[in-house]
Order: C-alpha cells, then sequence, then structure tokens
C-alpha cells in the first residue's frame, strides 16, 4: 500500500478531526448586519425607544438561551416558554412590590397562613399515604386511598381558600409584594420556573418526545389561567405596577439613561450565563447531553443515565426563561397576566433559537436580537400593508374594511411568524449560524 | 326528582357534547399519530378552518338549509368537509411531505406543524376577527322540551336542534370510521401502515396514497368537529390552543393511534370537565336538612371553576402519563 494511498484515506477522513481554527467570517458578518440595524432604529426612532427594544431583545435573549440548550443541546421542544415566563414576571413582581402593611396586620393573613399550613398538611398526608405500601398495605389499596385523600384535602382546602382570598379582595384588593430588591425575585422566579420545569419534566421525559410538547403547552396556559383568575395574588385583569427596578428608575435619571443602565444589567447576565453555557458545552457533560440527542440507544449502552441527564437539562432551560421572564417583567414595570401570549412569549422564541442556529450560543443571541428587531419594526410596516390591501379591497371588491385595525395586524404577524418557522425548518435547518460539532480524532 | 332532570341536563348531555367533539377531534389527531407518527398541532386550526368555511357558505347562502328542512349550516357541511380535506392535502403536500422525505425526527414535524398552527389561526383572524359569531344565520335554534311522565318532575329534559344534529353526526362518523378501517380495502392497509409501515411498504401499499387518504379523513373529521361545536355554542376563532390540550388529552387516554381509544377518550375527557365544573350542591338540596352546616351552607361545591376548566385535561393528560403511558387501550406508539 502505497503512502499516497494512505495520504488519501486520511484525507477521506478529514472530518473526524478536529477542524483547523478558521476566521469566523459568517459571525463577523452576520453581527456587522446586526450592529448596523440597530444604529439604523437608533437614527429612525430616537435614543429612548431603540434602547427599550435593546432592553427587551437582552431580556429574549436570556428566555432563547434557555431554549437553545433544551432544544438545541438536547432535542426537547417546549412549547410552553410563556408559562416559565409568565411565573418569573409574578415572582418579580411579588417580591419587588411594596409590602400592603394593611393586609399583613389584618387578621385575614393569619387565616391565609392557617390555608397554606392545611395545604402542607395535606400534601404531607397524602404523600405519606402513597408510600404506605413500604409498611405492607397492598398497592391497589394504598393508591385508591392516596387519591381519596388528596381528593378530600383538595375539596377543604379549596374551599376554605375561596371563602380567605375573597374577603382579602374585597377588603384590599391583593396581598401586595414582599417588598423586596428586584434581583431577588429574579432568582426565585427561576427557582420556580425550575420547580415547574422538574415536576413536567418527570411526568414526560422519559416518553415520546412529543408528550413533552403537549404537556408544557397546556402548563403555560394553566399558568396563565391561574395568575389570571387568582386576583388576590395578582390583581388579575387589574394589573399592577409600577414595578421597581433595580437600578435608578427614569424618573430619576431619565428614560435613556435608566433604560442603559437596565441593559447594562442584562448584558451582563448574557455575557455570565453564554460564559457558563459555552463551558458546559465543551465540558464532558455536554458531550454527553449531545450523545444522548444524537443517539439516545448507544449513549445509555455506554452507561448514561439519560432521563436524569434530560431532566437536568430541561429544569436548567426552565430556570433561565424563569430568569429571563422576571427581568423581562421587571423592565415593563407592568405585571399583566393577560399580556402574556403564546405568540409573544413561546413562538417568537422558537422562531429567535431556529433562526439563530440551535445549540449554537452566540448563534442563538444572534436570533434573539435580529428577530426582535424584526418584530419591534413589523408592526408600522404591518399597519401599513394591511391600509393598502384595504384601499385595494374596497376599490376592486367593495369589501367592508373591518374597524380593528389593530388587532388584525397582530394576526398578520401570527402568519408571518407561522410562515417563517415553516420557512426555516425546511430550508435552514440549522439556522443561520449552525451548532459546530467538533469531531474529535 | 328535578334534581335529577338537572343533572341529566348539565351533566348527562352537556358531557355528551362535549365528548362527542373531543371525540372526533380526537379521532383525527390520532390517526396522524398512527400514520405519520407526529402529534399534529394544527388539528384545532383545521377545525376552526372547517367550521369558518362552514360560516362563509351559511352567509353566502343562507336560505339553502330551507329546502332540506336542516340548518343551513348542515347542509354547508359536506362542502365544507371537501374543503378542508383539501386544504389538509395542501398543507401535507407543501410542508409536511418535504420534511418526511428528509427523514427528519418526529418533534420536528411537531415544531412544522406548530408553524402550520400559527399560518391558518393568522390567516382566519385576519377574516374573521377574534370575536364570536353564530352559525345560525338565517335559521332559528330549536329547543325541545321533553317534559316527563312522572310525577313531581317539573323541569323538562332539554335538548337543543344542534345536540340532536351532533349525536346523529357522531354515530354517522364512528360507525362509518368502523366500516371504513375494518372491511375497505384502503382502510386495511391504514391499519396495516400504523401497525409498521416498513412491512406495509415492502407488501405493496402505496404509502403515499394512505397518507394521502388519511389527511383527506382528517381534514374531513376536523370540518364536523369544528361545526358541531360552533353549532352548539357560537363559532370562536380563537379557541385553537384551548381545544388543543382536551384533544391530545383525549387521544392519550385512549392510547395514542388507537380510533376507538380516541372515541372512548374523548367521552372520558368530556364527562371529567362537566362533572369537575358541576355545581354538586344543587344535588344535595333535596337533603338540605339533614346536612351538616358547613356542606349545606356551601353555595358553590364545584370541584374546579370554570376558568379553570382547561386544569382538567391536564390533569387526566399527566395521570395517564404516569400511571399508563400507553392509554387505556394500550395504544401502539408509545
Amino acid at each position: 500500500m502505497s503512502t499516497q494511498q494512505q495520504q488519501g484515506q486520511h484525507e477521506h477522513r478529514e472530518d473526524l478531526v478536529a477542524a483547523p481554527s478558521r476566521f469566523p467570517l459568517r459571525e463577523v458578518v452576520l453581527f456587522a448586519i446586526l450592529m448596523a440595524a440597530i444604529l439604523g432604529v437608533y437614527a429612525a426612532m430616537g435614543a429612548a425607544y431603540s434602547t427599550r427594544m435593546l432592553v427587551e431583545a437582552a431580556c429574549y435573549a436570556i428566555l432563547a438561551l434557555g431554549l437553545t440548550i433544551q432544544w438545541g443541546y438536547a432535542g426537547q421542544f417546549n412549547a410552553g416558554v410563556m408559562g416559565f415566563v409568565a411565573l418569573g414576571g409574578y415572582s418579580a413582581m411579588a417580591f419587588s412590590m411594596p409590602v400592603n402593611g394593611e393586609f399583613w396586620a389584618s387578621p385575614l393573613s393569619g387565616e391565609l397562613g392557617m390555608v397554606v399550613l392545611m395545604a402542607l398538611g395535606g400534601v404531607m398526608v397524602v404523600v405519606g399515604a402513597s408510600r404506605l405500601h413500604h409498611l405492607g398495605v397492598p398497592r391497589r389499596l394504598r393508591t385508591g386511598l392516596a387519591v381519596a385523600l388528596a381528593l378530600l384535602f383538595y375539596l377543604l382546602v379549596s374551599a376554605r381558600l375561596g371563602v380567605v382570598t375573597e374577603q382579602i379582595e374585597s377588603q384590599f384588593g391583593y396581598i401586595g409584594g414582599l417588598g423586596l430588591p428586584p434581583w431577588l425575585g429574579w432568582i426565585v422566579g427561576g427557582v420556580l420556573a425550575g420547580t415547574v420545569g422538574y415536576f413536567i419534566g418527570k411526568v414526560c421525559l422519559g416518553l415520546r418526545s412529543d408528550y413533552l410538547a403537549i404537556a408544557t403547552l397546556g402548563i403555560a396556559e394553566i399558568i396563565k389561567a391561574v395568575l389570571k383568575n387568582a386576583d388576590w395574588l395578582t390583581r388579575g385583569t387589574a394589573t399592577v405596577s409600577p414595578l421597581p427596578w433595580p437600578v435608578p428608575g427614569p424618573a430619576e435619571v431619565g428614560f435613556t439613561l435608566a433604560r442603559a443602565l437596565y441593559f447594562s444589567v442584562t448584558a451582563v447576565m448574557i455575557v455570565v450565563i453564554f460564559f457558563l453555557l459555552t463551558r458546559a458545552y465543551h465540558a464532558p457533560w455536554g458531550r454527553m447531553i449531545r450523545a444522548i440527542r444524537d443517539n439516545e440507544i448507544s449513549a445509555a449502552a455506554m452507561g448514561k443515565d439519560i432521563n436524569r441527564r434530560r431532566l437536568e437539562i430541561f429544569v436548567l432551560g426552565c430556570i433561565l426563561m424563569g430568569i429571563g421572564g422576571a427581568t423581562l417583567g421587571s423592565f415593563n414595570g407592568l405585571f399583566d397576566p393577560q399580556g402574556y401570549l403564546p405568540l409573544n412569549h413561546t413562538f417568537l422564541v422558537l422562531v429567535m433559537v431556529i433562526l439563530g442556529g440551535p445549540g449554537n450560543n452566540l448563534g442563538t443571541i444572534f436570533g434573539a436580537f435580529a428577530v426582535y428587531i424584526i418584530w419591534v419594526m413589523s408592526e408600522p410596516l404591518a399597519l401599513a400593508v394591511l391600509e393598502l390591501a384595504i384601499t385595494f379591497g374596497e376599490g376592486s371588491f367593495g369589501w367592508d374594511a373591518p374597524t380593528n385595525l389593530d388587532s388584525r395586524a397582530l394576526q398578520a404577524r401570527v402568519f408571518v411568524i407561522g410562515l417563517l418557522i415553516s420557512l426555516v425548518l425546511r430550508f435552514a435547518p440549522k439556522g443561520l449560524l449552525p451548532e459546530k460539532v467538533k469531531h474529535h480524532g | 326528582m328535578n334534581e335529577l332532570v338537572f343533572f341529566f341536563n348539565y351533566v348527562v348531555v352537556a358531557g355528551s357534547v362535549t365528548g362527542s367533539i373531543y371525540a372526533i377531534g380526537a379521532v383525527g389527531v390520532t390517526l396522524v399519530f398512527s400514520i405519520m407518527r407526529f402529534a399534529h398541532f394544527a388539528h384545532a386550526d383545521m377545525m376552526t378552518f372547517g367550521a369558518f368555511t362552514v360560516l362563509l357558505l351559511t352567509t353566502a347562502f343562507p336560505g339553502a338549509g330551507a329546502a332540506l328542512g336542516l340548518p343551513t349550516a348542515v347542509v354547508m357541511l359536506p362542502l365544507a368537509m371537501l374543503l378542508t380535506a383539501a386544504l389538509a392535502v395542501g398543507i401535507d403536500k407543501t410542508f409536511y411531505k418535504p420534511l418526511r422525505a428528509h427523514g427528519v425526527k418526529p418533534i420536528v414535524m411537531v415544531i412544522a406543524s406548530l408553524g402550520v398552527t400559527l399560518m391558518l389561526q393568522g390567516l382566519i383572524r385576519l377574516f374573521a376577527g377574534t370575536s364570536g359569531e353564530s352559525l345560525y344565520v338565517d335559521d332559528r335554534k330549536e329547543i325541545f322540551r321533553l317534559a316527563l311522565p312522572f310525577e313531581g318532575a317539573r323541569a323538562p329534559i332539554v335538548v337543543t336542534e344542534p345536540q340532536v344534529i351532533l349525536f346523529v353526526l357522531t354515530i354517522v362518523c364512528v360507525v362509518g370510521l368502523h366500516l371504513f378501517l375494518s372491511r375497505s380495502r384502503l382502510g386495511k392497509a391504514m391499519r396495516a401502515m400504523s401497525d409498521n409501515p416498513d412491512l406495509a411498504r415492502a407488501s405493496g401499499i402505496n404509502t403515499n396514497l394512505i397518507v394521502a387518504v388519511t389527511w383527506v379523513i382528517v381534514g374531513a373529521l376536523a370540518a364536523i368537529a369544528g361545526t358541531l361545536l360552533s353549532l352548539d355554542v357560537t363559532f370562536k376563532p380563537d379557541l385553537s390552543f384551548f381545544l388543543l390540550l382536551p384533544i391530545f388529552a383525549a387521544a392519550i387516554v385512549g392510547g395514542v393511534g388507537h380510533p376507538y381509544g380516541a372515541i372512548a377518550g374523548g367521552f372520558v375527557v368530556g364527562f371529567a370537565e362537566t362533572l369537575a365544573v358541576f355545581n354538586w350542591s344543587v344535588l344535595l338540596r333535596p337533603f338540605h336538612d339533614n346536612l351538616p352546616e358547613w356542606l349545606a351552607s356551601a353555595d358553590s361545591l364545584a370541584f374546579v371553576g370554570t376558568e379553570y376548566k382547561i386544569v382538567v385535561p391536564f390533569v387526566l393528560l399527566v395521570a395517564i402519563l404516569v400511571w399508563r403511558p400507553t392509554g387505556i387501550f394500550k395504544g401502539k406508539v408509545i
């Protein structure tokens, strides 16, 4: 066998050795375009407006990073980002709003505490009943007993809660916040979202991947329904505002500077998260996650605990979504449960991730900023297009133009987002900045 | 006695109505699951599309039903079924087929179907707005009050005309589907493909044809389910995600990929929802004097308020995934 042939073989196997580091042309070009677009927005819309857009885009980037590790690193599809965002937003609100002194001084706070204690006691009793088989109780009896007890306690607690919360609503509006710094709420928001994610993941991750999508879609709607209807907790449709910021607000230093300060906080958060995620991606843990994503069976054959790793990554993603949702909630300054829409808080994030490059953190951040700029700028554009269509429609078919133009423009955006998802999946399934899979020789 | 009639009207009738709608919807979802093996998220919006077509046709020819003695919407239903079936086949050709040819994972198909659902949603709401509209454009909703031949039963059993139509159509659908799947060549080929696609292809079944036929059936069923839902209440263009969860729950409860299971699952979910929001204190009224004070004084004894109705299918879904992921009837796809 000649050396030439060996070389030929070697050339064939080039994909197996680590790719030589090249000049990141694609990244530089894309980010340059992004920069130009941002400058263009600044020139056209003014500094205050554009900085607000940047802050929101940064919050979305945190959400997108959460989704990219679920979808890009591990192939789990979370169709309920909205729910985790709303939980984060709620937590930011509950921690940062001032204390409602009247409520805490009234006997109702004690009664609410009693209900909470009752609920906790009920949970403990039910959990205890579900472990009775250790004491030799037949399994069927144990399950029946646990379910019956759960129903009983549920009815008792919800009846009591209904009475107490009705009084709270009529006397004080809502229970108020805790008066703590907002960043504490952000962290707790992450923890809350992670806890919900843990239970969802525990149920669904061992099963077909579609089930996770269905369950997350459901939990998102449920979280929204609870936040919307539990007036004693969130004031429901009456909304809560203004939420305090962790940095000096617009009233003290002016809109642009305050927003710029907020942006620097979120930028630091993104940098930290990006750094940690990239480290994790290149660490053996990240390799293991990708091995599970790409070939579950062989990863299992190597002795990897698949369900545990999946749960880890899902919970991690949910935590990031909670934190992102909390920063976004604080920045909006208004907690409005009805403002959480699947389109704005689930599908927009999904587009950011699949367009930017699932599994590629830099691509995800690029996608978040790029898509958000398009999203914000599309609002005036959609209205203009619609107006054109109406003049055309009235002229040609005598179509009587609908009056609620704004909501119709929103629907046009729904269509565009759907089309974008379909097109990206079809023509650029790896996104604009694809994940770089390193092969080790 | 009156309380029992009340129970019948508000649980048995209402539960059967919801159950039938979920059942027809879930059959469509489960058929896609069994032939193409992915959760089809666009199903709810296909239902809305079907109902919207009926609404458009009914507005265009409001008098058509009078000739046959049926509500116009029902007369227009076959046409809407055809259109929705065509839409379903078209969507498959444009959006799903290229991905399938590419051999993507099922979860990518799920995301593609989400893209499709958003497009449909956007288009429908762009033209229909987001407010509800009645499908009874020119007709009157008949309400049948059946007085009971018992002593002391003053309240009648109330059934509306659309509900009667709904029960009849559901039975027709179920029987028709059963005959199709068990007797016809195509139906048998579909079952073969759902059992083992490779084997089906190897034994000479035209899988492309089967996929197309599946979409035709799915589209037609979606149009029926959507129209029945809109007939019963009103046409609401923004139900999408609130419908998806109970329908998926029904399909999974019945065993994914199992059409008869989906029908059973639909009724399970429908009745569970109705029972959960039913105010049980009505049934306790006759025993008012013998009850403990805390129970007698409660005027609302529902498990969940109507605003939390969506929790019910979710709880069922989680329970079935924890205890029996294959569903009641042992679905084929896990």
